[in-house]
């Protein structure tokens, strides 16, 4: 069972909140060929280990808001506003 | 050694002392034609129809672990052909059909015990769209029926049937030649066969790298060395992606925890499988007597090979309200298994973005019942270098070219 700190509700159970995937990921803009889109769409690093990614606090206050978690051990290491920076954690895909 | 009842008889008289060994243990030669990552069914099958089908006996099967130990000894061993789309259903009965004739051909009993799928439709939403999917199912040349309450309250009487049930049951459909398999026998079977054919399966021997001539493999480096290898073959469910990121691709997988548990044994209650898809709960009684279930998955990354509480409360929930008699069991066991799923719930069978590595994933929730055809047309692509037809739409680039075959609603299980 994950305890998750929404950014402003606090601490809550997992079951409040619903996981939107990998975060930080660009859009590609104008013309973009079938293979960048496709990547785009559905080419996704899964890392074993730490994974950046956004939630939802769906049955709370509805906000969303980044996570770095480990998808080992579930552990969660750093919860971040959607327009903030990556954190630094060495290893893991999409941090600076 | 051949398995016949004669044999049965002679090992029991001898006070079954005397069994030799199911498979050779191997341990890993500098160089095979055929490597294979992954010693779950998939893999163990692939090599198996390499030495069957194509002669190719030079083959290694590399295991992290111990063979069987992944996804293959964690599903609930369900068989089935029930998919919506032409492609699929032609390889999804492909594997049923190898699945009916395995015990003889492996000589290896898998105990396949074709009891009928049950799935149950609660709404009158949910019956328009099974009666879409036993049409599409009979459209591909697939026995399927539409059965009455009656009939599902004959097949399945511990349901709770009463109009004011939580999930009232008002139809639904079976296929009866779905069923189950014992799911160790199908990986064992195919080791042993493909053993007796001369495969090396070599356990506890992990993938930490890639050989590599310029661009193409040419072996893999490993935690009992290094292995040559003419092709290499990827048969790694969840970890998938871990693989590839070591060859240096990406995937379109997102791997999550699947979890399943099964109750103390009874007697005999429930001769067929049920699959309720509104509550995404699926049941079976093993031949042991105990209540094999189904959860769905922990919609979150995960290769933790454990499912959530929330997930197990959830299932239990839908399952004393599909079977109230069953609240007083006790659970034994409760596990995980970590699935590849892709955007379409279809599986990859083909070429990597690196010459001389390909790949079989993709299957999620449902790599069990693909074990023979997963298998049967890997070996086909290692042995000949070309997509086997089966296999054709299944390809890699599907996701860059859009044409995806999207079995979402008969995967059974919401993505």
């Amino acid at each position: 069972m994950m305890l998750i700190k929404c950014p402003w509700c606090g601490n809550r159970d997992e079951n409040e909140f619903d996981c939107g995937g990998t975060t930080h990921i660009a859009r590609p803009t104008g013309a973009v060929s079938d293979d960048a889109w496709g990547d785009y769409l559905f080419f996704r690093e899964n890392p074993q280990g730490v994974h950046l990614e956004r939630w939802r606090h769906s049955f709370g206050c509805g906000q969303w808001f980044n996570l770095a978690r480990d998808t080992v051990t579930h552990a969660v290491l750093v919860v971040y506003g959607m327009t903030e920076q990556p954190p630094v954690i060495p290893g893991a895909p999409g941090s600076i | 050694m051949k398995y016949s009842a004669w044999s049965l008889i002679r090992g029991g008289l001898a006070g079954h002392q005397n069994w030799s060994a199911a498979w050779r243990e191997a341990t890993p030669k500098p160089s095979y034609d055929v490597v294979i990552v992954g010693g779950g069914g998939h893999g163990l099958a692939t090599a198996y129809y390499l030495a069957k089908n194509h002669k190719i006996t030079n083959v290694a099967v590399i295991e992290r672990g111990w063979i069987g130990g992944g996804n293959t000894g964690r599903n609930t061993t369900v068989v089935r052909s029930n998919y919506l789309y032409p492609e699929s259903a032609r390889l999804y009965d492909f594997s049923l059909k190898l699945y009916e004739g395995l015990s003889k051909a492996l000589n290896f009993n898998i105990m396949l015990s074709q009891r009928g799928l049950i799935l149950l439709a609660h709404s009158r939403h949910d019956l328009d769209s099974q009666a879409r999917w036993a049409n599409a199912m009979r459209m591909n040349g697939i026995a399927a029926e539409l059965i009455t309450r009656n009939e599902i309250a004959a097949l399945a009487p511990a349901l709770d049937l009463s109009p004011d049930a939580r999930l009232p049951i008002l139809g639904g459909f079976i296929q009866r030649r779905a069923g189950s398999a014992r799911h160790d026998a199908v990986a064992w079977g195919y080791a042993r066969a493909a053993s007796g054919l001369g495969v090396d399966i070599i356990q506890n021997c992990e993938v930490h790298g890639f050989l590599k001539d310029g661009k193409a493999v040419t072996g893999v480096e490993t935690s009992q060395g290094t292995i040559r290898a003419g092709r290499v073959g990827i048969a790694a469910a969840g970890h998938s992606s871990v693989i590839a990121k070591l060859a240096g691709f990406k995937l379109p997988v997102t791997s999550y925890a699947l979890q399943a548990m099964v109750s103390e044994p009874i007697k005999p209650l429930l001769d067929t499988l049920v699959l309720s898809p509104g509550t995404g709960a699926y049941l079976s009684q093993s031949d042991k007597g105990e209540i094999v279930i189904g959860a769905g998955l922990d919609l979150f990354p995960s290769y933790a090979q454990r499912g959530s509480f929330a997930g197990t409360q959830a299932i239990l929930a839908a399952t004393l309200a599909l079977f109230p008699s069953f609240s007083r069991l006790q659970l034994l066991r409760q596990w995980a298994g970590i699935v590849d799923v892709v955007h379409d719930s279809s599986p990859i069978i083909g070429a990597t973005p690196v010459p001389g590595l390909y790949i079989n994933c993709g299957w999620g929730t449902g790599g069990f019942k693909a074990i023979p055809v997963g298998g049967w047309t890997m070996a086909h692509l290692l042995a000949t270098g070309k997509n086997h037809e089966l296999a054709e739409p299944f390809q890699l680039e599907r996701f860059n070219t859009g044409r995806l075959i999207d079995e979402a609603a008969a995967s059974g299980i919401a993505h």
